[in-house]
């Protein structure tokens, strides 16, 4: 049921960023007269001070945003699976130069290291920024897949492969990648999320591409444009619910695998109750 | 003490990293940062701040070792370089004067919500089925949202709408900073949205996370054992289960540590705290490579220290860390 919900709300979103602008067809640049309006059957979300229509920004936003989260975490991703399955694989002192490496990145607080390569780019595309997030956005795949990658490599079928004369190389992708694909799908998955949330806060500080529509750029303009102070909600809620919404959906599927794995996490009447 | 003086280590490694990797981005990225910055500023740079850039960067016709010796040696003696929205003062005075803000926000919000969270966790594991359940979806979606979109609702609703709150700056036009308790009275209040986004966007992690770890550590034979024996729940429940759930618990908190500042940071810009936070973003908008920079070295050799007082935690609250030694 979880995973259903939650699958449910990504390919909602990624229906939205896929098809969504094709539909509406309107310029989420477009202005208008109509400035800083609620909600109304014309403008079913409200519209920023300029008279931009916020449900249009919203779609075309979505695009933006689960693009560059995509694109990084696909960059990650392969950066995760290089570091995870070779560090697991070959192990001694490879493997332990990598996992230091591995530790490092995921000690080091990451936003604050966005931000300053961010600073430093001299052109701030959507390409260049999802680069940026997936240098700093790898580490916990690789983490995860080095100790997938231990406990696989000892399983009979990768010393068959071994022992009938296959290369290192071909038994790390050949053998053991396409056993370790949930893996890698659940982790890049999670890397999506982490990478539309960093771009929401790189955007958010005028740090991205601010002539693209994102909704970190729509929170960004609604918070120089005052929309707090103003009182436009509309402005500010829906960017910042579609974000938290995706979110959601990527954890309703996390737990809902978690619960199949581990039955005790299932919200079901407990016995235990019965005493307490 | 083994598992301490190895996490020190590797500590010790990660802060180098990071010092080293402050060093190699000016240089790594494309283009020359100080000649970045004068084409952005159409050439209106005063020539002091272009010579204090090249100083700052320490870029200089000297080979690459040379230069980075260099830098560990100003860095040795506390030099960051001088800030160009400060200029001519320090980066570590201005690192100096907001860092405190940082801390005591971000260091009191992070462990108000740790405390709540992991004990709501616990509770929640404990007492599955019933209506606490019900906290789960929120749990579920507050763990997914951004914190500067939190503290955005928040001055929306209890600074502009409400009015309860003020929402922003650290302490009131109309007090002087000095140690009264007018002043103390001043800064708790202007802290409190933004602790309070804090809490609330980091808090959903450790609830969810205790409450998988508490389950799974309930369904263990010592804890049927306890409630065999007859002891009280309360008991079984925090001297028994907790204790024991509360291991992977700190060490995911801890590696969470990195994105709670980041979050932090953002939180800091939209209630325009007085942290380093607010710096960096004036950092960000002036070019201000140096601050940046410096903040960036800061915040990470801060998150260091905290992974290790963690890891202090762990020692105190696992007695096999501390049997390894014998």
């Amino acid at each position: 049921m979880k995973i259903k919900i939650g699958a449910g709300i990504l390919v909602f979103f990624a229906l939205m960023a896929i098809f969504g602008p094709l539909l509406i067809g309107a310029d989420p640049a477009a202005t208008s007269e109509d400035g800083l309006q609620g909600p109304s059957a014309q403008h079913w979300l409200g519209t920023t001070q300029t008279g931009q229509d916020i449900l249009v920004q919203i779609v075309y936003g979505a695009r933006i945003s689960l693009g560059v989260g995509v694109l990084s975490a696909l960059i990650a991703t392969v950066l995760a699976v290089a570091v995870g399955l070779v560090g697991g694989y070959v192990g001694g002192a490879v493997d332990e130069a990598l996992s230091v490496l591995t530790n490092i990145f995921l000690v080091l607080p990451a936003l604050p290291l966005i931000i300053v390569l961010a600073g430093y780019l001299p052109q701030r595309g959507v390409a260049s920024v999802a680069v940026v997030i997936a240098v700093t956005g790898w580490a916990w795949g690789a983490r995860v897949l080095r100790a997938q990658t231990l406990s696989v490599r000892r399983r009979d079928f990768v010393q068959a492969a071994r022992a009938s004369g296959e290369g290192p190389l071909r038994i790390v992708f050949y053998e053991i990648l396409p056993v370790l694909l949930p893996v890698i799908a659940t982790s890049f998955l999670a890397t999506v999320v982490a990478a539309i949330l960093a771009e929401a806060g790189l955007s958010f500080l005028g740090l991205a591409d601010l002539s693209t529509v994102s909704w970190g750029s729509m929170l960004y303009f609604a918070q120089n444009g005052q929309a707090l102070l103003i009182g436009a909600w509309w402005w500010f809620i829906p960017p910042g619910l579609c974000i938290a919404l995706i979110g959601t959906g990527l954890a309703l599927v996390n737990f809902g695998i978690d619960e199949i794995a581990n039955p005790r996490l299932r919200t079901i009447k407990a016995p235990r109750k019965a005493r307490a | 003490m083994r598992f301490l003086a190895r996490r020190l280590g590797f500590y010790l490694l990660t802060a180098w990293a990071a010092i080293t990797l402050n060093f190699l981005i000016p240089r790594l990225m494309p283009g020359d940062p100080v000649e970045l910055l004068v084409a952005r500023m159409k050439g209106n740079v005063d020539p002091a701040a272009i010579d204090a850039m090249r100083r700052a960067f320490g870029i200089s016709d000297a080979s690459l070792w040379q230069q980075y010796l260099n830098y560990l040696g100003n860095l040795a003696h506390g030099e960051l370089g001088r800030s160009i929205t400060f200029f001519p003062t320090e980066v570590s005075t201005v690192i100096a004067d907001s860092l405190p803000w940082t801390v005591g926000l971000v260091g009191v919000a992070t462990l108000i919500s740790y405390l709540i969270g992991t004990a709501l966790g616990v509770i929640m594991a404990w007492k599955r089925g019933t209506w606490l359940d019900g906290v789960l979806p929120a749990a579920t979606f507050m763990h997914a949202v951004p914190y500067f979109w939190v503290a955005l609702a928040l001055v929306f609703v209890f600074g502009v709408t409400l009015q309860w709150f003020p929402v922003s700056r650290a302490y009131g036009l109309d007090v002087m900073p000095e140690l009264s308790g007018e002043f103390a009275q001043s800064v708790l209040y202007h802290a409190a949205l933004p602790a309070v986004t804090i809490v609330l966007a980091s808090m959903a992690d450790r609830i969810l996370g205790m409450r998988n770890v508490m389950v799974t550590t309930l369904g263990e034979d010592y804890v049927v054992m306890a409630e065999a024996k007859g002891l009280t729940s309360r008991r079984v429940m925090w001297s028994y289960a907790a204790r024991n759930a509360i291991l992977p618990n700190i060490t995911s908190f801890a590696l969470s540590l990195g994105f709670v500042v980041g979050g932090s940071v953002l939180t800091e810009i939209v209630f325009s705290y007085p942290g380093i936070g607010s710096m960096l973003l004036k950092g960000v908008e002036n070019e201000d490579f140096p601050l940046m920079q410096g903040i960036f070295l800061v915040i990470s050799l801060a998150v260091l220290v905290a992974n290790f007082l963690a890891d202090l935690a762990y020692v105190v609250l696992d007695p096999r860390t501390r049997q390894e030694s014998e």
